[in-house]
């Protein structure tokens, strides 16, 4: 799925990253743990997260995650916006939460980074 | 006799330093652009980016320690030619039971450190899990020593 139609089924503003709105995302992590987020998050899934501050940027960051959707509607921060924009990470803006957001996402096809936490060899999950 | 456990000699501890980066404790505003610097330096070496991947959250993981407990300390990255050594040392409080400070789950983290999104006693965890060498040893009162080294071959 596209950024953009990522953008269409959650009415989200683009509040970074306009010129990359056709990269393709085929899997998510939801979570507003960023230890979580390091831990099972994988390279190249959308991170959905109510979490608006530049630690959520710098963990997307870290783990090469494609795009961050900040749900239900989270004031936004300078700082936060400053640092997506500094390391390239698209940021969207829905005012849905989060159940509703992976809700919608999963309905159209979007899947989990993983699907659980056991049964993985745990280094592959940054890989 | 050659030995490949013989202390690095200074000049070549000096080649394979490859960055130092202070920390201040308590400065969360800027909490996780160690990581983010760590990360920038190691592209464009020929590192493997899911070995960039793992350092970066070792990395994070670390700096948000030292922001969070410690009253300032330092962040070492290394590249050798099979490995990429992250060492994190601080001035502070130390860990009095660092069996307990392991166990999942268990923190000592006040909210300023939760409103970032940690905090929930799993960053100790997650440098364990994610280095192939891991050893963290404290001197309670003086501060924290954590060495982490992860293998290029994976």
């Amino acid at each position: 799925m596209k950024l953009s139609e990522i953008r269409d089924l959650l009415d989200a503003r683009v509040i970074v990253g306009e010129d990359k709105l056709d990269i393709e995302i085929t899997t998510a992590f939801g979570a507003d743990l960023m230890s979580d987020v390091l831990s099972f998050a994988r390279s190249g899934c959308l991170l959905i997260t109510g979490l608006s501050n530049p630690q959520a940027v710098r963990t997307a960051y870290a783990l090469d995650i494609a795009a961050i959707l900040v749900c239900r509607g989270k004031s936004l921060t300078s700082k936060f916006i400053e640092t997506a924009s500094e390391l390239g990470i698209p940021i969207l803006w829905t005012k849905f939460i989060m159940f509703e957001s992976c809700g919608r996402l999963y309905q159209e096809g979007l899947t989990g980074c993983i699907r659980k936490t056991d049964g993985i060899e745990e280094k592959t999950l940054v890989r | 006799m050659e030995s490949r456990k013989k202390p690095l000699s200074d000049e070549d501890f000096i080649k394979s330093l490859e960055g130092v980066y202070h920390i201040q404790g308590r400065d969360f505003v800027d909490a996780g652009i160690v990581s983010s610097e760590v990360k920038k330096s190691l592209q464009g070496k020929g590192i493997p980016e899911s070995i960039i991947r793992r350092v970066a959250v070792i990395t994070f993981e670390a700096e948000i320690n030292i922001i969070s407990y410690a009253q300032q300390g330092t962040i070492q990255l290394f590249i050798e030619p099979d490995a990429v050594i992250i060492e994190a040392n601080d001035i502070g409080p130390g860990i009095a039971d660092i069996d307990l400070a392991l166990q999942e789950g268990y923190s000592t983290a006040d909210d300023s450190i939760r409103e970032l999104g940690f905090g929930a006693g799993m960053g100790l965890n997650n440098i364990k899990k994610f280095s192939d060498v891991f050893e963290l040893t404290s001197d309670v009162g003086q501060g924290t020593h954590l060495k982490s080294i992860v293998k290029l071959s994976g």
